[in-house]
């Protein structure tokens, strides 16, 4: 597992039914390329999150590939609509075959 | 072809299109916090101060208006985690004496400051808990823990207004940093004062010349993605005038860091900021 991989997700806690609720995604990774060098000329191995999921209730609402091109630390911004309560799970995909979990919970009323 | 006309209207133009400050107002997780004041009496050549917020663009703006944007928290966070951690021969961490870091709100406004007779940092302070209290080594002074510990103290004092002693013990410190920020250095033969006070609002190439205040440090610099030092952005501003930097932690440093403190003093804090 890379180290200092924390995830962060902004989801409102309430929402009315049918409402098309923002969400906000972070997760801190470093998001190593694999095509730097370092000091002695080495290549630093590729290790980066590659891909990003997000479901409501069981029902895939995103799934975005990432590329070697994002930047640290991606950030992912989406809408969703929310028809019930029930629990948004994010799920990370790093390279290194670990993955890095969220849930949160949303009421609708 | 007679190119007089031609250039005056080029300069009025150009004057007339001087990119200043803009009047957007900043409020942070919905508190307001102030960007604009009328300057301390020391400063002779200027009427107001502005934040370094007011110069940058509406997208870099908007980053810092929320927490979760604000991509200098992942490094807070960090700093969270640093707080709690046992570190050194002692066994303790920074809570292990310091329970809430919260009691250290206020404390970013009146930095740097003197202590024994020498002016002391934020990050001073740090590094003298860590080797004298802890048994543990001292942070480099503009590394990613000591920049991720000084953004989490530095930020419970958010929204408090600056107001560093100059008087007493600091003034010569503080007359040391002022012959600093007015004193031309480097190939570029230039000082602090030919951007910082003199031309700021307008554009150095791409770049929005702000009033070099330093109340939102340690900043997130969007080119670097990571959190920059005060003593940081100093050796980066003398590299750009094309001058061998100071020492991060040095007297030169430390001197001019407390100058420029008591000349945004009535501005508020703002760590930790995002800039371009």
């Amino acid at each position: 597992m890379a180290s200092g991989v924390k995830p962060r997700v902004k989801v409102p806690k309430k929402a009315s039914a049918g409402e098309t609720i923002t969400i906000k995604t972070l997760i801190s990774h470093k998001m190593e390329s694999g095509q730097r060098k370092d000091d002695d000329g080495n290549v630093i191995p590729r290790s980066i999150i590659n891909r990003f999921t997000a479901d409501f209730n069981g029902q895939n609402v995103i799934d975005v590939t990432l590329e070697p091109a994002i930047s640290t630390n991606p950030y992912f911004q989406f809408e969703a609509v929310v028809p019930e309560s029930g629990e948004f799970k994010f799920t990370w995909y790093d390279d290194d075959g670990s993955t890095y979990e969220e849930v949160k919970k949303i009421a609708v009323s | 072809m007679n190119l007089k006309p031609w250039i005056a209207i080029a300069a009025i133009s150009l004057s007339g299109a001087a990119f200043a400050q803009d009047s957007s107002s900043l409020s942070v997780e919905g508190e307001a916090l102030l960007t604009e004041t009328a300057a301390p009496e020391h400063m002779e050549n200027v009427d107001t101060i502005y934040s370094g917020w007011r110069f940058r663009s509406g997208e870099t703006q908007a980053l810092q208006t929320d927490d979760f944007d604000n991509p200098a928290m992942i490094f807070v966070d960090k700093g969270i985690d640093l707080w709690a951690k046992v570190d050194g021969t002692e066994g303790k961490s920074c809570s292990s004496c310091h329970e809430d870091v919260a009691d250290f709100a206020g404390l970013r406004t009146t930095l740097p400051r003197v202590e024994d007779a020498g002016l002391v940092t934020m990050e001073n302070l740090v590094n003298e808990c860590r080797t004298e209290r802890m048994g543990a080594e001292a942070w480099k002074y503009s590394k990613g823990n000591m920049t991720a510990m000084t953004a989490l103290i530095g930020l419970q004092s958010r929204g408090m207004a600056m107001n560093v002693a100059i008087d007493g013990d600091a003034a010569p410190f503080w007359e040391k940093g002022k012959e600093l920020y007015y004193t031309r250095v480097g190939q570029l033969d230039m000082s602090c004062s030919n951007c910082h006070e003199d031309n700021y609002g307008t554009m150095i190439r791409a770049d929005h010349l702000s009033q070099g205040q330093i109340n939102g440090f340690p900043t997130y610099r969007l080119k670097n993605a990571k959190l920059n030092s005060i003593h940081g952005r100093f050796k980066g501003c003398m590299k750009n005038i094309r001058a061998t930097p100071f020492a991060e932690g040095g007297e030169e440093f430390k001197a001019l860091e407390l100058y420029l403190a008591s000349r945004g003093e009535g501005l508020v804090v703002e760590t930790p900021s995002v800039r371009n």
